[in-house]
């Protein structure tokens, strides 16, 4: 069974926000109106933003650093810990998921999780056209579930889901050709995407894979490895 | 049929004359805060079918606000019962007994509005019932939800039997109240005789469930924490937290007690079945408490703020000099410094400057459960920078609480207007028959009916 795991290398981010822009059109994320978004309601499963950089000169010489920033994926996530019901979980390939249809919207998870990765639905989604001519026809849903791009319903928790239907699609066609399903037939839409082919994605537990490689390296890091959490998005440190 | 036997209670004249009457004064206050119940219900209405939590000033990353503030609130309040009737019942402490029925009521009609908070808050209320289709104990939120209802589930049993042989009394005594009400009487009475060892058999049932109760309330606040001291955030993720809230719902429900009795001593003229002296033994009880809650904090944040970790002292900061500052410190002022001045030097024999200090108490524990939760939230662990929180309460969520609020003295109020809100056998002379054909044996009910008279003779 594979590990999933995504790899950022700072070093080549052009902080073009495209792994934004494709997760969005991706998943189908619900657009935030200016005023929603000033307060803080806006959702970026994926975001880019600018580091707080201290004491590196004035301008012109300055230095700008920037993040990009998906779910952890965490081994040990501490959102599951506290879903009171089951509607986020862990799969077996590693990968922390969602369920909208049983989510009950308590937002324990919300405030459990220390990257503040996790958003809430606080308005039904809308779409101005023509967005809303464009939306991602995939969809994971089946009784009592929904997941991944489906059309989320107000009230309830969403998150970055390593592009789950992408996934979901890729098991299905190996099925239907009868045979092995092979790690490589998969990356979400921002790895696809990335401009400077910052992403890295694979599985970790192949010890050939790209991404066990480079998370062995000098530069391999990971946000807040005091919380124990184990994130399997791994960063390449800027060099 | 055998005719019912009530044990004789001097007071029983003043503790039932507030059943006799609904005054119009009483209609005004009820129309008043059913208006106010009635905007709330709108106000959720409103949340609930059409704007959802985007009607709130909740955000990303301040995910709880007011509703959880109220529901920490909530069940702090029902402490006041318990803590009175089971932990003091356990104690022997006597003085207590005109004041249990006060202090359980409290308990009773608080309890559901925490519960209530909950479901406020929730994004999916209709899915309420998720949580026993698929309910995992892994989740804090399921030991909250498991303790509280336990909690109020006891609490309303707890609160029943021993209002049991007072209703039977009402049944008995009460002859010219309006048909349904007597109606109610005779079916809620459960054809309580106050014969063949009824009381004894009620006063061990008491007994037996008061130890039950005072673990239950110790596990329910302390419960009630760890759905924030689970989690690895900074300011939450304490050991301390458990018994530091539950120190303040005993805080809080003490202090409401004493309001409580002030109101109902003026309002139905119960000067001599509520002395001043059991407002000098809540007194005694409040000075301690203060002095614990000072404790509490100093454990709380000297550890923080000697240990000087950076995400941690954010939280701090925004505590004692940033956006909470005013809060903060005007918390001080409220649960500490001017209580404990007013308890020390002028709460003694005087009712008012005790209800002026347990209201400050009040409004204080409130703002500590506000400073507990929102700061947290405002400065996550991960680049607090680019995710500093703002949070504005709007007007709806103010509605709200107003609502649950004045919801709470509706239910207390008319609650008084039906029921003998004193226990009456609890603080009779004897609880023996005089012609008792069988004379009730046992160690407890002689000692029982000897200190009840004691006290009587004491006041």
């Amino acid at each position: 069974m594979s590990k999933w795991s995504m790899v950022i290398d700072l070093d080549k981010c052009v902080a073009c926000q495209a792994c934004s822009i494709a997760c969005r059109f991706e998943n189908n994320t619900p657009v935030a109106a200016p005023d929603q978004s000033e307060m803080g309601r806006a959702i970026r499963w994926n975001d880019v933003f600018p580091l707080p950089v201290e004491g590196e000169g004035e301008y012109p010489n300055t230095k700008e650093r920037y993040i990009t920033r998906p779910c952890m994926h965490c081994e040990n996530p501490p959102c599951i810990k506290v879903c009171p019901v089951g509607a986020t979980y862990q799969d077996e390939e590693g990968i922390v998921r969602q369920n909208y249809a049983r989510c009950i919207g308590c937002r324990l998870c919300t405030v459990g999780c220390p990257y503040t990765v996790r958003y809430f639905n606080w308005s039904a989604p809308e779409w101005v056209s023509p967005l809303s001519e464009h939306l991602n026809p995939d969809r994971v849903e089946g009784s009592g579930v929904l997941e991944g791009p489906s059309i989320r319903p107000r009230g309830v928790v969403e998150k970055c889901t390593y592009c789950i239907h992408r996934l979901k699609k890729a098991h299905e066609q190996a099925d239907a050709e009868g045979r092995e399903f092979r790690a490589d037939e998969y990356v979400p839409a921002c790895v696809q995407t990335c401009t400077g082919k910052a992403r890295f994605f694979g599985d970790l537990d192949d010890p050939t894979s790209t991404v066990a490689q480079l998370s062995q390296k000098r530069r391999a890091f990971r946000l807040l490895e005091e919380a124990g959490t184990n994130p399997k998005t791994i960063y390449l440190q800027e060099g | 049929m055998n005719k019912a036997w009530h044990p004789k209670n001097e007071r029983e004249e003043i503790v039932l004359s507030p059943i006799h009457a609904v005054t119009n004064n009483d209609l005004w206050l009820w129309g008043i805060l059913a208006a106010i119940l009635l905007a709330g219900l709108v106000s959720w209405g409103i949340q609930f079918f059409v704007t959802g939590l985007s009607a709130t000033g909740l955000n990303r990353p301040v995910y709880w606000g007011l509703y959880i503030t109220n529901f920490v609130f909530f069940i702090g309040l029902a402490h006041s019962g318990t803590f009175i009737s089971a932990i003091l019942r356990l104690a022997g402490q006597g003085w207590r007994k005109p004041l249990t029925r006060a202090a359980e009521a409290i308990t009773l009609f608080s309890l559901p509005f925490g519960v209530t908070s909950i479901l406020i808050d929730m994004g999916r209320p209709d899915r309420v019932l998720n949580i026993f289709i698929y309910g995992r104990f892994q989740s804090p939120l399921l030991w909250d939800i498991t303790a509280v209802s336990l909690y109020l589930f006891s609490s309303v049993v707890f609160f029943y039997l021993s209002l049991l042989p007072d209703i039977a009394l009402c049944r008995d005594r009460l002859t010219e109240v309006p048909a349904w009400q007597h109606r109610m009487y005779e079916i809620l009475s459960l054809g309580w005789t106050g014969r063949n060892g009824q009381f004894e058999r009620l006063e061990k049932a008491l007994d037996g469930m008061a130890i039950f109760m005072t673990m239950l309330v110790i596990t329910v606040h302390t419960v009630v924490s760890w759905v924030f001291g689970m989690t690895i955030q900074p300011g939450w993720h304490t050991a301390l937290i458990g018994p530091f809230f539950l120190l303040g719902a005993i805080f809080s429900g003490t202090s409401a007690v004493v309001i409580v009795l002030a109101i109902l001593r003026k309002a139905y003229h119960m000067e001599n079945v509520l002395p001043v002296s059991l407002f000098n033994s809540l007194r005694k009880l409040l000075i301690t408490f203060t002095l614990g809650w000072l404790y509490m904090m100093i454990a709380e944040n000297l550890t923080t703020s000697y240990g000087n970790l950076p995400e941690e002292m954010r939280v701090l900061g925004q505590k004692t000099g940033g956006d909470f500052a005013i809060m903060f410190w005007a918390m001080w002022i409220l649960v500490f410094f001017v209580p404990l001045l007013i308890f020390i030097f002028k709460g003694k024999d005087n009712i008012p400057w005790m209800v002026g200090a347990t209201v400050m108490v009040n409004i204080g524990m409130w703002m500590e459960r506000f400073i507990v939760i929102v700061p947290t939230e405002t400065r996550p662990r991960l680049l607090y920078e680019l995710t500093k929180g703002v949070y504005r309460p709007t007007l709806i969520e103010w509605v709200i609480t107003a609502s649950l609020f004045s919801g709470l003295i509706l239910l207390y109020s008319m609650f008084t207007r039906f029921f003998p809100i004193v226990p009456l056998w609890e603080t009779a002379d004897s609880l023996e028959p005089e012609e008792n054909e069988k004379p009730v044996i046992g160690f407890r009910q002689h000692k029982f009916g000897a200190t009840s008279s004691a006290m009587l003779k004491g006041k």
